[in-house]
């Protein structure tokens, strides 16, 4: 596995979530993802991405573009230093929320990519990984 | 303020939706379209998203809000232009959006709409 490319992007106020989706969009594109692929990955990451300043009180997205053998995947970290997520089982629950969502931030964008890692703990922040593959 | 145009088109209202929302943006779209209703008496409420490239479940969530709450100030909302890829990552988000109306395009959302409020 190789890293083509990689970098970091902010994740602080409402407006930064709009930013993480157009560059999660231009990445998907550069590595060649189908529309369908794509729009998926973008979804997944407008959830993780308000998660990020909503729940973590702010954070990086870190974006990888790998190659592994004949395949393209597009990797994102989502990491905050907030108070991390005390029941993963509830968390990763359809329609539970600490907030006033409506719950399927998690859940959904885990059913919208290939990889999911979540690795959390109280008061620890929150690291969730994704890719998704062409 | 950044808003989101509505246009008045005899009793109905049109919203085009042509900018990557933020949240707030969203939220203040639906506090607009309610004030709007009321204040037009509106009978329909007629939302293209065509322009959108992605649905989240914050944006559904407003999406529904509206469509709730026009319906109990006697107006019926639809959505029209959804693109392919848009519905069927909602799908798979979990967001069906059982409670809204929708049509493929501008033209079909406003012939049902004045379907529906001629039957009334």
């Amino acid at each position: 596995m190789t890293v083509r490319s990689s970098g970091t992007h902010p994740i602080n106020i409402e407006q930064d979530v709009v930013l993480a989706r157009q560059l999660a969009r231009k990445l998907a594109t550069e590595c060649g993802m189908r529309l369908i692929d794509l729009t998926k990955m973008v979804t997944a990451v407008s959830e993780l991405a308000r998660n990020t300043m909503v729940y973590g009180g702010g954070g990086d997205m870190d974006w990888q573009i790998i190659d592994e053998g004949a395949r393209t995947g597009l990797r994102l970290l989502f990491r905050d230093e907030g108070p991390g997520i005390p029941d993963i089982k509830l968390a990763m629950t359809d329609g539970w929320t600490s907030g006033s969502g409506l719950g399927l931030g998690l859940t959904g964008a885990k059913r919208l990519v290939d990889d999911f890692e979540l690795d959390t703990a109280p008061g620890q922040g929150t690291r969730i990984t994704i890719t998704r593959w062409t | 303020m950044e808003r989101i145009p509505i246009l008045q088109m005899g009793p109905f209202l049109l919203v085009t939706i042509q900018v990557d929302m933020h949240d707030q943006l969203a939220l203040t779209l639906q506090d607009d379209l309610s004030e709007r209703i009321s204040k037009t008496s509106a009978r329909g409420v007629l939302i293209d998203i065509s322009a959108l490239d992605m649905v989240d479940s914050f944006i559904g969530r407003m999406i529904d809000t509206i469509s709730s709450l026009s319906k109990i100030m006697d107006a019926q909302t639809v959505l029209v232009g959804m693109q392919p890829a848009v519905a069927i990552t909602l799908v798979e988000l979990g967001l069906t959006l059982p409670g809204v109306s929708t049509a493929l395009n501008v033209d079909r959302g406003m012939k049902l709409l004045q379907q529906r409020v001629l039957e009334q």
